[in-house]
């Protein structure tokens, strides 16, 4: 695998007023590279990679994402923007459009794709998420794996480098978490980086490189699947895993 | 018998006419007692009322007195028809507000009748291109005669007042909303204050300065046409009133919709245009359209700068010495026509919220 740097964080640190939610972060991730998130609720782990696509604002360290700077200035934000895609826990599709246009409508107004081309490639990757029969719905009228799916395609239809995760299945009745995780494993194979904020450990052990714990807005171990489970060093990433295996 | 195998169907009793009778008017003793007053009500108004608007009612002749019937003289209006839609505008020169009613009418319809191609094109006619065929039409230029304003009245002159308010308020409430809720400190400020100052002053008072104030501030020599003033008057009113409307939708809109806007890499106006406004402004439709018929009815208050709105000019013709005493008609006329055109729009937007509706 190459090691071509995709994300870098030096030193990062944020405060919600006087609660530090990130409290000294430093991570490298390569491209290629798939890391897990996890930790308790409120440990910082939505913030951490919700800054690396400038949905919050960092105020100490640098973050460094291919190459560009995040700073206030709105064309480094945009690039980023451009090249990161980004799935929420809740799927945030856009109500008032179709399936189809909710993939189109950044293709056609950041990417500048002629609409009949824009609507090709959502197309393609609606297809790739299995749900291109329903590409003419809303999103009321899916259900809640299907409306991951489609995000996933929305914001695979950008084409980004990088795809942030946040929780993308702690919406989904049971029954659906297993199609959406299909989704991300394939996606996972064919090389994305992949930043993926979950407590899906099956999810972990299969795609992960590697599985960050966080708690109170740190770092608290990072390391490879295998040795995450089998041999937690710190106490609380051990109480962590034995309330959640 | 076989009874038991039988499909159940409804106990007979909640079926028919005899059914919805009993379930919704005579469920018991006070809904059957409310039901024989009501209709005793219905008894004792309606009669008259149809006796005097049509059975009893004048419908033929040239002067009061061939208003002999009982009930409602509508030769009254029918004599005064000219000055109560078109006010004082020559009678020549008609052809010109009919001609853009027409205009208006046949784009109109051509945008109601569903599944019809190139909507977008006479949408953008109707906004861009018609206002300047109505102000070369109505007021003048290009070859045609000038009209003064002054001569414009009746329902004309009402909807000129309420459309121009109505279609102008619209967008200037939208950015007043959006520069309310601005990070900008200082665009949010003045938004709010333009808003706040507009919202806490009477119709009545923005239509006096107008008329009477406004020309003090202005150098010697400079004049604004009084209708002028009055529509930019009552396009600030109804901004501000649309503006906090609009805003109400954007509050309603969840935070995740901002984010996933963001996130595809939507900038501001893209994202306010594409994503956050459709859905807002969608969620607000029947307090805009309670807006507009509020303007739409307020308009009638230019009467006190001196411009003869539609039932301004029905108050007028009916102190006409020849016409003395039927401000009866006049008025019931005038609410007839109101009720019209407000119905209609009420009408509008429940078939926009229906044809929008696209599920949450």
């Amino acid at each position: 695998m190459s090691s071509e740097l995709m994300i870098e964080m030096k030193n990062v640190h944020k405060w919600f007023g006087e609660l530090h939610v990130l409290n000294d972060i430093n991570l490298e991730i390569n491209k290629g590279e798939k890391i897990v998130i996890c930790g308790p609720s409120g440990s910082g782990k939505s913030t951490l990679i919700r800054c690396i696509n400038r949905l919050e604002e960092h105020q100490r360290g640098n973050i460094i994402v291919e190459g560009t700077e995040l700073t206030n200035d709105s064309r480094s934000i945009e690039r980023i923007r451009g090249e990161v895609g980004m799935v929420f826990q809740q799927f945030n599709l856009f109500p008032h459009l179709s399936i189809l246009d909710n993939c189109s409508l950044a293709p056609i107004w950041v990417r500048k794709l002629p609409k009949a081309e824009a609507k090709e490639k959502a197309m393609e990757y609606l297809k790739r998420v299995q749900i291109d029969d329903q590409a003419h719905k809303y999103p009321a009228q899916l259900s809640g794996g299907q409306q991951q799916r489609a995000a996933i395609a929305r914001a695979l239809c950008m084409e980004p480098r990088i795809m942030l995760f946040d929780e993308p299945t702690s919406a989904l009745d049971p029954e659906m978490i297993k199609e959406v995780l299909d989704v991300m494993v394939g996606l996972a194979q064919g090389g994305m980086t992949m930043i993926v904020v979950t407590h899906e450990m099956g999810f972990a052990k299969e795609v992960a490189d590697s599985i960050i714990f966080m708690d109170e807005g740190q770092i608290v171990e990072a390391k490879n699947p295998k040795d995450f489970f089998d041999n937690p060093e710190s106490e609380r990433t051990k109480t962590f895993l034995s309330q959640i295996l | 018998m076989s009874a038991a195998n039988k499909e159940i169907g409804p106990p007979v009793i909640e079926l028919g006419v005899m059914g919805w009778l009993r379930k919704n008017l005579f469920s018991n003793w006070y809904n059957s007692l409310l039901t024989i007053f009501g209709l005793y009500l219905l008894y004792i108004l309606i009669p008259p009322l149809v006796n005097w608007i049509f059975l009893d009612a004048n419908f033929v002749g040239l002067t009061r007195d061939d208003c002999t019937n009982e009930g409602a003289c509508w030769i009254f209006i029918q004599q005064n028809i000219k000055l109560i839609f078109y006010g004082l505008y020559p009678t020549e020169e008609l052809w010109r507000i009919n001609f853009v009613y027409l205009i208006l009418f046949i784009s109109g319809l051509y945008l109601l009748i569903p599944n019809l191609k190139h909507k977008g094109w006479v949408g953008a006619f109707l906004l861009i291109i018609f206002p300047i065929i109505c102000v070369v039409m109505l007021s003048g230029g290009l070859g045609l005669e000038a009209v003064e304003t002054r001569l414009w009245g009746g329902l004309f002159l009402t909807l000129v007042i309420a459309g121009v308010g109505i279609v102008l308020s619209l967008p200037i409430g939208v950015m007043l909303a959006l520069g309310r809720r601005s990070k900008l400190p200082v665009v949010s400020i003045l938004c709010t204050i333009f808003i706040e100052i507009w919202r806490g002053v009477p119709l009545i008072t923005v239509l006096f300065m107008a008329s009477n104030m406004f020309p003090l501030f202005m150098p010697e020599g400079v004049n604004f046409d009084k209708l002028i003033r009055a529509l930019i008057g009552v396009m600030f009113f109804s901004a501000a009133y649309l503006a906090e409307v609009v805003r109400g939708g954007l509050q309603a809109m969840p935070k995740g919709q901002y984010e996933a806007s963001q996130a595809v890499g939507l900038t501001y106006w893209r994202m306010m245009a594409l994503v956050i406004l459709p859905q807002s402004l969608k969620m607000v439709i029947p307090a805009i359209i309670g807006s507009f018929i509020a303007i739409f009815k307020d308009t009638t208050l230019v009467l006190v700068i001196g411009l003869f709105d539609f039932l301004g000019i029905i108050q007028f013709v009916g102190t006409n010495p020849d016409w003395l005493g039927f401000s009866h008609e006049g008025y019931v006329f005038a609410a007839a026509v109101f009720w019209v055109f407000c119905y209609a729009m009420s009408w509008y937007s429940q078939r926009l919220e229906k044809k929008l509706d696209t599920g949450r």
